[in-house]
């Protein structure tokens, strides 16, 4: 049982399962009681910091972790797949502050929790919860990046954003792409751009009748902008 | 009397020239501190500012710099040096100029770090620059004067701020350095002098000979100017007729998009085919060049242009201005003015030409304002801080600071005099450690303080990242544009915003051709040429200039006659007309005008406070029309007006203007404009928190847009007594807020509103439509022009009917 507001998430099909997107960016699957975020980007701003670059404020990972508590609240997932570049350098997990370290093993509390492996942070990130490559869930496979061939495939690491010309102007927001054979997840992370729907990896990657579900206000269901 | 030495005087001899009075003055005071040279253009300025250095470098100087000039324009740099070699050669002296500029070469910029010139020609930020090297001791080392030109250009903007911290550095280098300002006719000559001195010694002031009034009119056609519209097609021939008539015309525009139409049009209707030419900052710099040298060669007839052409460069033999659109700013006309008959004591001859009839009445308040001397200005506010943690940066690029010491020298700079130890602490301790409430970055300060308490950078690399985004001048987002091809010879540049809503085949103006869009490759827009179509218009703009609030104020009191006699028939009638089916504005009254247009509800509010404050109130009463539920879109601003559309239509407007629920939305209002997220933005680059070149590669506007509108609404929710946040709101309160008009003009009006509900837009309102800068509102209106525009694409897709089908039979139970 889990309670969200219908105008904060869309129910779609995809593999023979009933996923829901939320509005954070966020994908729950209610059957496997399973919460999936791509790319949070962890201590992002300390990590520009430590190379000798423009000292960022520093709230990027308390307001990373405010979202993922927020929609765990909301949806009492019992497993959690973080879908890689969860930190943003390898060694960055054991540099965050003692709070947020805490916070996170709070979050983990009686959860099933796994890392998947991103290009940021390929090695184990020094923290609880499963570390792999890559993990099969009923029909669904989860790993960082999109494969070609890949059937069945949930992934992040594009950060795909869709923009949109409204009467003259235009609209940007994070979004899901979603054909019959691949769902790529937006970022979730605080501080983390986009690339746009319309680039050259991501038309390759998905089907001619592929959508895009926009994060926002409330996610809503277009064609993919390409 | 100071005399010049044989050599340069026996040059001004076979010249036939006699040393002007000023450049006389300036020869005998050159020991004075600092001395500000106020001459018009055309005076003999640079010359003046130069005179003192040759005589004392004499015919065989020691070697090591002397001298060094500043001026805000690269080209302005490399002419003078054309200029200066002249009599440098012809009077034999043993002078070494050099020119060091972002176009200059990195082996000649090597050579002179090694072997300073006797005289360098540069850039406050390539000035900037050189400042954060290690060896800068050793560079400047010697310098006795420098002399900043176009000083009242500089004034404008940061960059004058940059300067002057980057001469209080000089100052502390090179003790008893003497400053020199040559500066246009300006309407407060004190306060470009308390700019240049070096605080608080005093800055003489120097008023070179006027010279006669300028012979300056409205360009009378046939044809009436349209409604509406910035092109002023309706003069082409008249022009040409005027570009016949002289040697060299000089047109110019107030943006570079009237530039290309209007010279596309020139050319279309040049049956004599006249060499005219175009120049605007737009284009590529090769095709400006090629221009500059033509001109300079006597080979154009007209050369179409915009601000580009504005500062003091020897353009020849130019003998009318023509400035079409108007003016908006009297002293920056009478500047113009100047640039036709470049020789001292003869009249300038310009002609104005209003694009359409609101510009008739704004031309001829100009003309009246010129003929009573009447420069306008706004008065110069304190150094803003976030130049100040730059320049901090910069110090601690160029080896440890004592910070006493260097709130000392940076307190020397005119526009800082008057910082405080607190907010110069605050500065720092931004740059070395960001800032924070929470304090995040202690292992990884920027600058560390050492056990002796001199500053440093922790990581040496990160003066390498510094010294890349040094500067003030904010780029709107760009991309280049090349024809098709390998290779594809460049033509210019456009807006990013303009570009992404380009699809293939659309068609628009560059470098007076018409051009059709092919795609984008690489950050690179590719176009071919298309020699038929009628072009889509390129909104790329110019620098926009703001009415000056004077000339808005003389343009209310001319509305106010019965009729119009000083105006063209043409332009009373439309006057008459408005007054006939609306009204025409008051003062101590605000006129509102609402009524449909463009499938949105428009409001039109005449409040005549300068373009800032009507920019200031077009963000509060959006904020209020969103509170009331009537999904504003968004506003344009211009001196007179603001602009409101939206999707339901204002009523009553008379509650919006509460002034104390005005100002209350002004309290609330950090909550995310865009207005305050562009002002973050500039302030935030300029600060060296968002970093501008990664590695020499320019990261794309759009991704920069994209970050800095994170970081604003993190330290919005986390931290919003952050100093980069203050700065934020000092620097929108000074320039963009201006809410002091506001409450001006609601004293002004009290409650004194007239409303008037149209069926279709006024003859007053009809030139909003046109102005370029509008400013979106994020709010409910996205939503439900979203939820429309999903329900189109997903109807039109087939979408729609597919899903209907698939609707899961499994419900999410809430």
């Amino acid at each position: 049982m889990f309670r969200l507001c219908a105008a904060m998430s869309h129910v779609f099909a995809f593999r023979n399962t009933q996923l829901v997107a939320l509005s954070s960016g966020a994908l729950y699957w209610p059957a496997r009681d399973l919460l999936v975020v791509s790319d949070l980007h962890f201590g992002k701003s300390a990590r520009a910091a430590r190379h000798g670059g423009a000292p960022l404020p520093p709230y990027d990972t308390v307001e990373t972790l405010l979202r993922l508590e927020t929609d765990l609240t909301a949806t009492r997932a019992r497993e959690v797949i973080c879908l890689g570049d969860s930190f943003d350098a390898p060694d960055i997990g054991a540099a965050l502050p003692e709070d947020q370290l805490l916070w996170i093993t709070r979050l983990q509390a009686g959860r099933g929790w796994t890392w998947i492996e991103g290009n940021h942070d390929p090695g184990p990130v020094g923290l609880g919860g499963t570390h792999l490559a890559q993990t099969t869930v009923g029909p669904l496979i989860f790993r960082h990046i999109a494969t070609p061939a890949g059937q069945g495939e949930v992934s992040g690491h594009y950060h795909p954003k869709a923009r949109l010309g409204l009467r003259g102007r235009t609209l940007t927001r994070p979004c899901f792409l979603l054909d019959d054979q691949r769902l790529i997840l937006p970022a979730y992370g605080a501080y983390t751009g986009g690339l746009a729907t319309t680039a050259a990896p991501l038309c390759a990657l998905m089907a001619p009748d592929a959508r895009a579900i926009l994060t926002g206000p409330s996610p809503l269901v277009i064609p993919m902008p390409r | 009397m100071m005399s010049l030495p044989p050599s340069l005087q026996r040059w001004f001899d076979t010249r036939g020239w006699q040393i002007h009075p000023h450049q006389q003055a300036m020869l005998a005071r050159k020991d004075e501190p600092a001395l500000l040279l106020i001459a018009p253009t055309g005076g003999g300025k640079t010359l003046a500012g130069f005179l003192p250095t040759l005589v004392e470098l004499g015919a065989d100087p020691a070697p090591g710099l002397h001298t060094l000039y500043v001026s805000p324009l690269k080209a302005l740099a490399a002419d003078i040096k054309r200029n200066l070699r002249v009599p440098v050669e012809e009077a034999v002296l043993n002078i070494r100029i050099g020119d060091r500029t972002g176009d200059t070469s990195s082996h000649v910029k090597r050579r002179q770090r090694a072997d300073p010139p006797h005289i360098l020609l540069t850039t406050p930020e390539s000035l900037a620059l050189l400042t954060s090297y290690e060896d800068a001791p050793r560079i400047f080392a010697g310098l006795q004067r420098v002399v900043v030109d176009e000083i009242h250009a500089l004034a404008e903007s940061r960059r004058g701020d940059q300067l002057m911290l980057a001469l209080a550095r000089l100052s502390t280098l090179c003790p008893g350095l003497r400053r020199v300002g040559l500066s246009a006719t300006v309407d407060d000559p004190a306060a470009i002098a308390r700019l240049l001195a070096h605080h608080p010694d005093p800055c003489a002031i120097l008023t070179a000979d006027p010279g006669p009034d300028p012979d300056i009119r409205m360009l009378v056609t046939d044809q009436a100017p349209p409604w509406s519209g910035g092109g002023a097609a309706y003069a082409i021939p008249a022009v040409l007729e005027q570009v016949r008539a002289h040697k060299t015309t000089l047109i110019f525009h107030n943006t570079r998009a009237q530039a290309e139409i209007f010279f596309h049009n020139l050319w279309l209707a040049n049956e004599d085919a006249l060499p005219i030419g175009i120049h605007h900052g737009s284009l590529d710099r090769v095709q400006r060049e090629r221009v500059e040298a033509a001109m300079v060669a006597g080979q154009l007839r007209a050369i179409v242009c915009t601000g580009s052409l504005d500062l003091g460069i020897d353009w020849g033999d130019v003998d009318l201005v023509i400035q079409v659109g108007a003016p908006k700013n009297v002293k920056r006309l009478v500047q113009r003015i100047g640039r036709a008959n470049h020789r001292y004591n003869a009249p300038s001859k310009a002609l104005l030409v209003p694009a359409n009839r609101f510009e008739v009445v704004e031309c001829v308040a100009a003309l009246d304002a010129v003929k009573a001397h009447d420069l306008d200005g706004e008065p110069r506010g304190p150094g803003p801080r976030d130049v100040l943690c730059q320049h901090i940066l910069i110090a601690a690029c160029a080896g440890p600071f004592d910070a006493d010491q260097l709130y000392t020298e940076m307190t020397g700079a005119g526009p800082y005099a008057g910082l405080s130890r607190a907010q110069f602490d605050d500065c720092l301790n931004f740059c070395a450690t960001g800032g924070y409430a929470l304090r995040a970055y202690d292992r990884w300060q920027r600058l560390l303080q050492r056990p002796d308490g001199l500053w440093q950078l922790r990581d040496p690399r990160s003066a390498a990242r510094i010294r890349q985004n040094i500067g003030t001048i904010q780029d709107t987002d760009t991309l280049k544009v090349r024809w098709r091809g390998r290779g594809g010879a460049p033509l210019g540049e456009i807006e990013e915003g303009f570009a992404a809503s380009l699809t293939k085949g659309d068609t628009f103006l560059m470098g007076g051709q018409i051009v059709r869009y092919e795609g984008l490759r690489e950050l690179v827009v590719e176009v071919s040429r298309d020699p038929g179509s009628k072009p889509k218009i390129a909104t790329f703009m110019g620098t926009k200039f703001a009415t000056s609030t004077q000339l808005s104020a003389r343009i209310v009191a001319m509305f106010q006659q019965d009729d119009w006699p000083g105006l063209p028939p043409h332009t009373a009638q439309w006057l008459a007309l408005q007054r006939c089916v609306s009204r025409l504005p008051e003062p101590g009254r605000l006129l509102i005008e609402s009524f449909p247009h463009d499938g949105r509800q428009q409001m039109v509010v005449y409040g005549f406070a300068g373009r800032n404050a009507m920019q200031t109130l077009g963000l509060l009463l959006t904020k209020r029309m969103e509170e009331m539920g009537l999904a504003p879109m968004g506003f344009v601003a211009t001196d007179y007006a603001t602009l409101i559309w939206g999707l339901d239509a204002v009523t009553d407007p008379v509650p919006l203007f509460d002034l104390d629920a005005l100002e209350a939305g002004l309290d609330g209002w950090l909550a995310g404009n865009a207005v305050m997220k562009r002002t973050f933005r500039a302030s935030a680059t300029i600060a060296g928190l968002i970093e501008r070149n990664l590695g020499g590669q320019r990261k794309s506007g759009r991704q920069a847009t994209m970050s800095s509108d994170i970081l604003y609404d993190t330290l919005l929710k986390y931290d919003p007594d952050h100093l980069l946040m203050q700065i934020t709101r000092e620097e929108a309160m000074r320039g963009l807020v201006d809410f002091a008009r506001i409450r001006e003009m609601a004293a002004r009006v009290g409650d004194r509103i007239d409303h008037v509900t149209l069926d279709r837009v006024s003859p007053l309102a009809a030139p909003l439509f046109l102005e370029p800068g509008r400013v979106p509102v994020r709010g409910s209106a996205d939503e439900r022009l979203l939820a429309e525009e999903v329900t189109r694409l997903m109807d039109d897709s087939g979408l729609a009917q597919v899903d209907a089908a698939r609707k899961p039979a499994w419900r999410v139970p809430f």
